[in-house]
């Protein structure tokens, strides 16, 4: 079943709705107990960096994830906020990230940035899928998602780069690393689109790796 | 590329969807989830639902109603009316909802804004100033309560003020111009872009789809919100829910934004 996680960050319900309209079961998560029969993870969340990591330890679901996500290694996904904590650190805190995938976290540089409002990047860019991924099947070319973030991920390798987006630099928007997947912007509400790659996900065989 | 945000918003009242002109004369023109699901089909790029009757009575927002509204939505929605405290807001904000929208309290109670941002984030607090030109004047001034009530206020100050407050984003709602159907008030929206950096939402005016693209040409990443123009078709101005379609969104992009964008890059970098 897809478990979605609640650690009090991001908008679950989003979520549920999407696959509920799929006819897909979920299950939202927050506690230990409720992780037992995931098959796929989704790891929202909207906030900064620090309340967000705090929040996940203070669940009591945070090693019990580690042992899903490492070891099991059953598909999941971090979306924006959730994207970012599955990182080393952030520029955004001080608080070590869960270490799932190696990079970091920076905020936009408003040098770079050929707009009045520098941060946040809110709106609806483009994706540009660097790499072919079961995620994106189905999608048109280029395709659109709303975005709401002021910090971005960047991957330490280079491969884990699936597609990027173009705001100012042209940064990582989606990665993939063995079953660890991660998006910047919110699929939860980017219409069709939005809806297609959630599918896809849903559908990623949980021993391919 | 980043592109600007055309919006629909809609106004309930008694649970039904109307529409205003200059914030008078509500007129019934539909079922607020019905129209939900075809912005849904029209894949419109966020919606704006303000309910009219909560500030006027005073009473909390209609939390079963929102949460109907957010089932639908499959873009961000952002909702106003009647929230008062954190604690609205952030139930308000769980059922679904991206943004929260204050209008009157932003003015009655500023210190709300950082409170409301602790619980939903800088980024999901929207700052709505209706506002209305004043009499014998060229000054603006923002009006509380549906317009009912002068602050004295000046719009371009207090968008300040709410940035500095913690916003994430301002709404200029023009009074003289909604449902007038004859364009944005250019001056003021100019006036209240200079002093913030926080991403902006025009509303009030909006006739036409080169409407959107005179603030877009002089602004670039805006949001540019309608009502009356979603709603109704032709100068008998029968009801029919509308958007431009993919290919006008397009067109009005290539002809207003990359060209405008164009041009300022050119200037900035050589």
């Amino acid at each position: 079943m897809i478990t979605i996680i609640d650690y009090g960050l991001g908008n679950i319900r989003a979520f549920v709705n999407v696959y509920k309209r799929l006819k897909i079961e979920t299950h939202i998560a927050n506690s230990v107990s409720d992780l037992e029969n995931s098959t796929h993870i989704i790891l929202p969340g909207v906030g900064s960096f620090d309340h967000a990591i705090k929040m996940l330890n203070s669940s009591g679901m945070r090693d019990k994830l580690d042992l899903l996500v490492l070891e099991k290694k059953i598909p999941v996904i971090g979306i924006c906020l959730g994207m970012q904590i599955m990182g080393e650190s952030s520029k955004e805190g001080k608080s070590p990230g869960l270490g799932w995938i190696d990079g970091k976290v920076e905020l936009f540089n408003d040098k770079s940035i050929p707009y009045k409002t520098q941060y946040p990047h809110m709106g609806w860019n483009s994706i540009q899928p660097t790499k072919k991924s079961d995620i994106f099947s189905g999608l048109e070319n280029e395709p659109r998602f709303y975005f709401l973030h002021s910090y971005y991920f960047v991957c330490h390798n280079h491969s884990d780069t699936i597609a990027t987006t173009q705001y100012g630099i042209e940064y990582t928007s989606v990665f993939n690393h063995e079953n660890i997947y991660g998006i910047q912007c919110h699929p939860e509400k980017s219409h069709f689109n939005g809806v297609q790659l959630l599918k896809n996900f849903s559908q990623l065989s949980n021993d391919k790796t | 590329m980043l592109y600007p945000r055309i919006i629909p918003t809609l106004l309930i009242h008694q649970k039904g969807l109307v529409k205003t002109q200059r914030f008078k004369d509500p007129k019934y023109v539909g079922d607020p989830i019905n129209a939900v699901k075809i912005f849904n089909e029209k894949e419109v790029d966020e919606i704006i639902v303000l309910d009219i009757d909560r500030s006027r009575f005073g009473t909390e927002p209609d939390y079963g109603l929102i949460e109907k509204l957010a089932y639908e939505c499959r873009m961000p929605l952002c909702y106003g009316g009647g929230i008062k405290t954190a604690e609205q807001a952030q139930r308000v904000f769980s059922l679904g909802v991206e943004k929260i929208a204050v209008g009157s309290l932003a003015v009655e109670n500023p210190s709300m804004i950082s409170k409301i941002a602790e619980k939903v984030g800088n980024q999901s607090v929207v700052v709505v100033m209706d506002v209305k030109k004043k009499k014998f004047s060229s000054k603006y001034e923002i009006c509380i309560v549906n317009g009912s009530r002068s602050t004295n206020l000046d719009p371009a100050d207090y968008a300040i003020t709410m940035q500095n407050e913690g916003a994430g984003e301002i709404v200029i709602n023009s009074i003289d111009h909604d449902g007038m159907m004859n364009g944005y008030d250019i001056n003021l929206i100019r006036k209240v872009r200079e002093g913030i950096s926080i991403p902006m939402t025009v509303m009030g005016g909006a006739g036409s789809i080169e409407h959107f693209g005179e603030v877009i040409k002089e602004h670039g990443i805006i949001g540019a919100a309608a009502g009356s123009l979603f709603v109704f078709k032709g100068k008998y101005r029968a009801v029919l829910i509308n958007y431009p379609t993919k290919l006008e969104k397009h067109n009005l992009i290539q002809e207003y934004f990359d060209r405008a964008q164009k041009i300022s890059n050119t200037t900035k970098y050589h």
